[in-house]
């Protein structure tokens, strides 16, 4: 979801920049915490290589992932260093609302895919979601996904890379070409030793790293301000006018809240089209699931997940929250930039610098760096795969007539790992010349993620979908977000049409977008489904509900089955929704 | 896979168990020998020393469960 973030964020890093001077300085105790963290992640890197010699291996971690490892690494992907600063930033901003995007905005979706949708992907096979649309409706919708994602994620991954540089240009005054270099050359010799099975060992060292870091803040915070009443009575004292404590209180109108969103946009745009989109078709998440070593073990992960993303805003938000209580002083980047006061979008690394003592300090920069770095291999493993199998291999069949041994594939995936880590490297640059790149990149982005949902769950979930429904309805989707992406663009009074009000912000119009383009998606599959074709159903078993043998789980304890601990997980998500109502 | 790998759980007990340790030493010498650049608020909590323990303790436990060594 840091995707969506990057929008809000990355412009005002930029202007972080022209007067960047470092907030925290570094002992050697915090730069050997700093230095052993990068000769362990290479050094896994190396021990791993070994076990790494087969497509499966390097593709998919050999499918030998326990459900504890494919979850947390399932998690671990998404978990950012943007995500971590920006989420804290956002928190000061907006206050709880932000929580939304860990709540409603990714536990229904996370549970969804474990339950409903991951028995198909894993049944199938596939090594991507794009090798699922080719199994369901052949090359023309997977090959308009394969190559969609692979130009994305590269390009994503060197935004990302661009804008970690900048935070540490910011926290430590690194040298922004030193930041890009080292960390994506160490992902890079890392996922080219050990492919997927190493990025997945490596995100689960760093998710534990990343809570170890960053929840000192939490800690420590809570007892300065006398626990979480003692919180509330400072926000409320330092901001009498704003209701910054309340998740769905002020939802009822565009104008009642700071982000400018109404309820429908959280419940329709993110709760369900822009969650379900990412969390259940964006391959970077997916491929950690399709690593588990059995098909219980993936539908558990992404349960796992969930479980553990509903208290990631302890180390996210809270730190925010904390911020508002004990610096209220903090203001927006442009009044930063003008006055030489600090920024809101600083807040994570100052109230680190406000806690953290010697060693703690270097724990907390490296929880950071291990979310860039595990979101980059998130990015450059999938991209990875997609490239090899999805467009590579149906080009060299083509052209060889033969389909070659499996090694050779292997050496393609790791030749793909490194371009895609140069070409992310490229992108950084391209974006420190022109930061424009970036809202386009983005925007591209968000025109391919809500139509998937819509080719991807009616492929699943209704076989009277045909293969030219598929690549239609895929096609018009993206066109339709295209088009109106364009004509706010052209013209801005469009806006109050497309998200239902003038007053709506940028996050409340891709939301709207976002649910328009995927109903124009579904509309087009199910018009075209009914005037095609349909395969027979004997071609699609292993793919479709319905024509797919399930195993049974009605054997199973209860305590083994997964659907029991997804029930778990959704009345704690409702409760945590009431009692932060 | 042709051979067992070791766990993760054992790599990341192993980082915990060093960082604890450093962590520890670092704030054991810093409460003793406080130094004068150092203005934490809270400092007199010992958080350091509360959060190297913890982190001995845990990466310890995931060290000896999942060591490689272990009789199955």
């Amino acid at each position: 979801m840091s995707k969506l973030l990057l929008k809000t964020f990355l412009p005002q890093a930029n202007l972080l920049f022209i007067n960047a001077s470092r907030l925290v300085s570094l002992n050697w105790v915090d730069t050997i915490i700093i230095v052993l963290y990068f000769a362990f992640v290479l050094g896994i890197g190396y021990y791993l290589l070994r076990f790494t010699k087969t497509g499966v291996d390097f593709f998919l971690a050999g499918r030998s992932m326990t459900k504890w490892i494919a979850g947390l690494s399932f998690v671990a992907a998404n978990l950012g260093s943007l995500e971590l600063m920006g989420w804290a930033a956002a928190s000061y901003q907006y206050g709880i609302l932000a929580t939304h995007w860990y709540w409603i905005g990714a536990i229904p979706a996370m549970l969804f895919l474990g339950i409903v949708m991951m028995p198909f992907y894993y049944i199938c096979k596939t090594h991507s979601v794009p090798g699922y649309l080719k199994l369901r409706y052949g090359e023309n919708a997977s090959m308009l996904s394969a190559v969609s994602f692979g130009f994305m994620t590269v390009l994503m991954s060197g935004i990302n890379m661009y804008a970690m540089a900048l935070v540490m240009k910011v926290v430590l005054g690194w040298d922004i070409h030193f930041s890009i270099w080292v960390s994506s050359l160490t992902v890079m010799v890392y996922v080219v030793l050990g492919g997927l099975l190493s990025a997945i060992f490596n995100e689960v060292l760093q998710f534990m790293l990343i809570w170890f870091g960053a929840l000192i803040i939490p800690i420590v915070g809570l007892v300065e301000v006398g626990g979480w009443d003692g919180m509330i009575q400072r926000i409320q004292h330092n901001f009498p006018a704003g209701d910054y404590t309340h998740l769905w209180h002020t939802l009822g109108s565009f104008q009642n809240n700071p982000m400018g969103i109404h309820w429908t946009g959280i419940v329709l745009g993110l709760g369900f089209v822009i969650s379900f989109s990412y969390w259940t078709t964006d391959f970077l998440v997916v491929q950690r699931v399709l690593a588990a070593k059995d098909l219980r073990s993936a539908k558990m992960a992404p349960i796992i997940g969930a479980s553990f993303k509903m208290f990631v805003p302890l180390i996210v938000i809270l730190p925010g929250l904390l911020g508002l209580a004990v610096m209220p002083g903090l203001v927006g980047q442009s009044e930063a930039v003008a006055t030489g006061a600090h920024s809101y979008n600083e807040v994570l690394p100052l109230m680190l610098a406000r806690y953290a003592g010697p060693g703690l300090l270097g724990l907390g920069v490296t929880a950071l760096i291990a979310g860039f770095m595990s979101g980059m291999a998130g990015n450059v493993s999938a991209f990875a795969t997609v490239w090899t199998y999805d467009i590579y291999k149906p080009i060299h069949v083509a052209l060889t007539k033969s389909e070659g041994p499996d090694a050779h594939y292997v050496k393609i995936g790791r030749l793909c790992t490194i371009i895609g880590v140069l070409i992310s490297i490229g992108t950084a640059y391209l974006v420190q010349q022109f930061a424009s790149i970036m809202d386009y990149v983005q925007a591209l982005f968000s025109f391919f993620v809500a139509p998937m949902l819509g080719t991807v769950l009616l492929g699943m979930l209704w076989k009277r979908t045909t293969a030219k429904g598929g690549f239609w309805g895929l096609l018009a989707g993206i066109g339709s977000s295209i088009g109106m992406w364009l004509w706010v663009k052209i013209y801005p009074g469009a806006l109050k049409i497309i998200a239902l009000s003038g007053h709506a912000k940028d996050m409340a119009e891709n939301m709207y977008r976002a649910l328009w383009c995927w109903i124009i998606c579904v509309v087009v599959t199910v018009i075209v489904s009914l005037l095609t074709t349909p395969k027979p159903e004997s071609q699609l078993v292993g793919l479709v509900r319905g024509c797919t043998p399930l195993p049974s789980e009605g054997e199973l304890p209860l305590l083994k089955r997964p659907i029991f601990w997804a029930a778990i997980v959704f009345i704690v998500f409702i409760a945590l929704n009431i009692i932060f109502w | 896979m042709h051979k067992q790998f070791i766990s993760i759980w054992f790599f990341i007990g192993t980082l915990l168990t060093i960082y604890g340790g450093i962590i520890l030493t670092a704030n054991i010498f810093e409460a003793v020998t406080p130094s004068s650049g150092n203005h934490i608020v809270l400092k007199e909590l010992n958080f350091g020393i509360w959060w190297g323990a913890l982190l001995i303790i845990v990466g310890l436990l995931y060290f000896i469960s999942f060591r490689p060594w272990k009789k199955r």
